[in-house]
């Protein structure tokens, strides 16, 4: 079992959703950031999502845009980035990571050596944003073959008759944008969350994250009443921007509260 | 319609939106199944001769179209080769050849019940032409563009602000056309409804750069007529700049299957190809940004470099996916011109002719000027002269040390 399915299974088994962490690799330094994933896992983190910093974060808001600058600034690469990973697996051989970016870096990086060295490093998941699944199958194809998910974002507006055609390529899970819009802006109400993952249900098996304007542990437990995993973004980001590790594990340990309880 | 003439370079994109490996849809989920009815309506668009008819009828009585094909005789003579013919795009309303394709696009726009619409411009022209297109439907209009760029092309700004559109500057990045465009893709996702995205140039996610090249084409189908009502037979080449690449293509494609005709892009080398520049077929590779798969300047880990140009409307890292197959399988000649070379050429063409051209226009110039004296003068070529230079005259007059504009 990969330990994306393993850590669902767990959960479900505990009858809670995940937390899913995203921060930015290299943000705000190299080392800093290292310490700071090192430490999410500890602080509640149940999923991570670390992103590859990219120059055109043309889905991602300001906290996002400016979290990559810093990590590029800092001298943050593609290899940079599985070479976090390889490190974090050294002392975390359980906790999911998914990168999660955009197509250049990983298309120039090539992706059959991509997936390689991914596997390799103990990546689990990727989700790449200007990915759809019309022009996937040259990613996913050899991640499949490297055992790594590919994780398809649906949205607000794909409707009934697109999401089969999202669905049937999607595996590890689905991410439910919940807003149309980019990162860190507005937030969907708790009634619009249970209504989308009905939908996306009635449709796969796989577990629903959902993600995109969840800021607060009282957002996240709403979100964690009803789909199997909260991811939070540019809340957490704009923790990192301040470069105190401890200050973003206190903050993810509070997001961690809110999730934990949300179902008692 | 006639059966497609087999092997034509004219036939693409596939079903998919793919020329060869270029192009494509490379968006988020959130704008594909907006892009998806954005194909579905241009498709059902240019088969309704309705929509052909309002279309021609505004091109002919707004734009001011057809654009005179000008024999630049005293041009010819300094440069003692070619016998060089101006597509005066310039003249049509707005200046540049922008227009044409807005047109198209704002009755595409008001056919989906689009009530508002974004634009990104880098010199301000296209912003200016979409600006100019909502005033006269009485839509709703917001232009993203970069901060450089709104103080370099300060006059096309405030023409923007006239005709009632919000211009929204973008501090992001180098503050030039790339991030514009990252802009405008962010509002559109926020504002799916009632927003319609209306891209100026030839690039962006299927269907906008055929659909573009399609709006385009006028040029090159009027050249074509013209050509041969005034000297009999077709031109023997062809020379426009390239930003994105819309006058380039829209010249271009109505003689890709012409064997004779020579065809040369001018991209922007601007301080020249070993240093900055924007020219993204000579010094680039292909990757993926703005929804499509093209040339673009980038380092080796995949992040895209800022361009440099002077002429604002050639400072983007990418150029369409048309052109990266084209250059691919050969059928285009690709080259480029300096700041320099194109300054020089915009001071020649505005002393000889009394016309002052657009910077990137320019850069087509430039070239032509290098190419021109090595023909024969029976040897007929087309210089694109996609928009007049009123907006550039301050860059001119700072890269000269002149004063006497504000
Ligand atoms: C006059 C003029 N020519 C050329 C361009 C470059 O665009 P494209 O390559 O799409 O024609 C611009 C863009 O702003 C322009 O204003």
């Amino acid at each position: 079992m990969s330990r994306l399915s393993q850590r669902f299974a767990d959960l479900k088994a505990q009858n809670r959703a995940a937390l899913v962490v995203f921060t930015s690799a290299g943000d705000p330094s190299i080392l800093t950031s290292q310490a700071i994933l090192n430490g999410l896992p500890a602080a509640g983190a149940d999923i991570i999502e670390l992103g590859m910093p990219f120059t055109d974060a043309m889905a991602d808001g300001p906290a996002i845009q400016q979290a990559s600058k810093r990590a590029l600034e800092a001298g943050m690469t593609l290899a940079g980035v599985l070479g976090m990973v390889e490190t974090f697996r050294k002392q975390d051989a359980k906790t999911p990571i998914v990168l999660m970016g955009y197509y250049n870096p990983v298309y120039i990086y090539g992706p059959e050596r991509f997936a390689k060295d991914a596997a390799k490093a103990g990546v689990d998941g990727m989700i790449i944003v200007d990915l759809p699944p019309e022009e996937a199958d040259e990613l996913l194809v050899p991640l499949s073959r490297s055992g790594i998910d590919f994780i398809f974002l649906t949205a607000p507006t794909t409707d009934e008759a697109r999401l089969p055609v999202v669905l049937t390529k999607a595996s590890g899970f689905v991410y439910y944008v919940s807003i149309t819009g980019i990162t860190g802006t507005v937030s969907a109400s708790e009634e619009a969350i249970e209504n989308a993952v009905r939908r996306i249900r009635r449709f796969t098996p796989l577990p629903v994250a959902v993600g995109f304007g969840i800021r607060t542990p009282e957002q996240a437990a709403a979100v964690a009443r009803h789909a199997d995993a909260a991811v939070v973004g540019s809340a957490v980001v704009e923790k990192v921007a301040r470069g105190d590790a401890a200050l973003v594990h206190a903050f993810v340990a509070e997001l961690a509260k809110g999730v934990r309880t949300a179902r008692q | 319609m006639a059966d497609p003439i087999k092997n034509s370079l004219r036939s693409g994109p596939d079903a998919s939106g793919h020329f060869g490996i270029f192009g494509g849809r490379f968006v988020a989920e959130t704008l594909m199944p907006l892009i998806l009815s954005v194909e579905k309506a241009y498709g059902e668009a240019r088969n309704d001769p309705s929509f052909t008819a309002e279309l021609s009828n505004l091109l002919t009585h707004y734009v001011g179209r057809p654009s005179p094909l000008y024999h630049a005789s005293r041009l010819s003579a300094h440069w003692g080769g070619a016998k060089i013919y101006l597509k005066r795009e310039d003249l049509n309303h707005t200046g540049a050849h922008k227009i044409n394709n807005c047109m198209g696009q704002i009755l595409l726009a008001k056919r989906m019940g689009k009530k508002r619409i974004i634009a990104e411009t880098g010199a301000g022209q296209h912003g200016v032409a979409t600006a100019t297109a909502c005033a006269l439907m009485g839509l709703d209009c917001c232009i993203f563009m970069g901060c450089t760029d709104i103080e370099r092309q300060a006059p096309n700004v405030y023409r923007m602000k006239l005709l009632g559109a919000e211009v929204r500057p973008v501090t992001a990045g180098a503050g030039t056309l790339k991030d514009a465009m990252n802009e405008a893709l962010r509002d559109w996702v926020a504002r799916v409804d009632d927003t319609y995205y209306l891209i100026g140039t030839v690039a962006g996610p299927h269907p906008y750069p055929a659909m573009v090249r399609d709006f385009q084409c006028v040029i090159g189908d009027e050249t074509r007529a013209q050509m041969q009502a005034q000297e009999g037979r077709l031109p023997d080449s062809l020379v426009a700049c390239i930003g994105g690449g819309s006058n380039a293509m829209g010249l271009f494609h109505p003689f890709l299957d012409e064997t004779s005709v020579a065809i040369y892009g001018v991209e922007a080398a601007g301080h020249g190809l070993d240093k900055l520049h924007a020219a993204s077929l000579a010094g680039g590779r292909p990757g993926v940004l703005h929804g499509n798969r093209t040339y673009l300047l980038m380092n080796d880990d995949g992040q895209i470099e800022e361009g440099h140009s002077i002429s604002a409307g050639l400072d983007y890292p990418g150029i369409g996916p048309e052109h990266s197959w084209l250059k691919e399988n050969g059928r285009v000649t690709y080259v480029s011109a300096t700041d320099e070379e194109a300054l020089d050429a915009f001071g020649l063409v505005t002393r000889l002719e009394g016309i002052i051209p657009a910077l990137e226009s320019a850069h087509a110039f430039a070239y032509a000027q290098r190419l021109a004296p090595t023909l024969s003068k029976d040897h007929l070529m087309v210089v694109n002269l996609s928009g007049r230079g009123d907006k550039d005259i301050a860059t001119v007059a700072k890269f000269r040390g002149e004063g006497g504009v504000s």
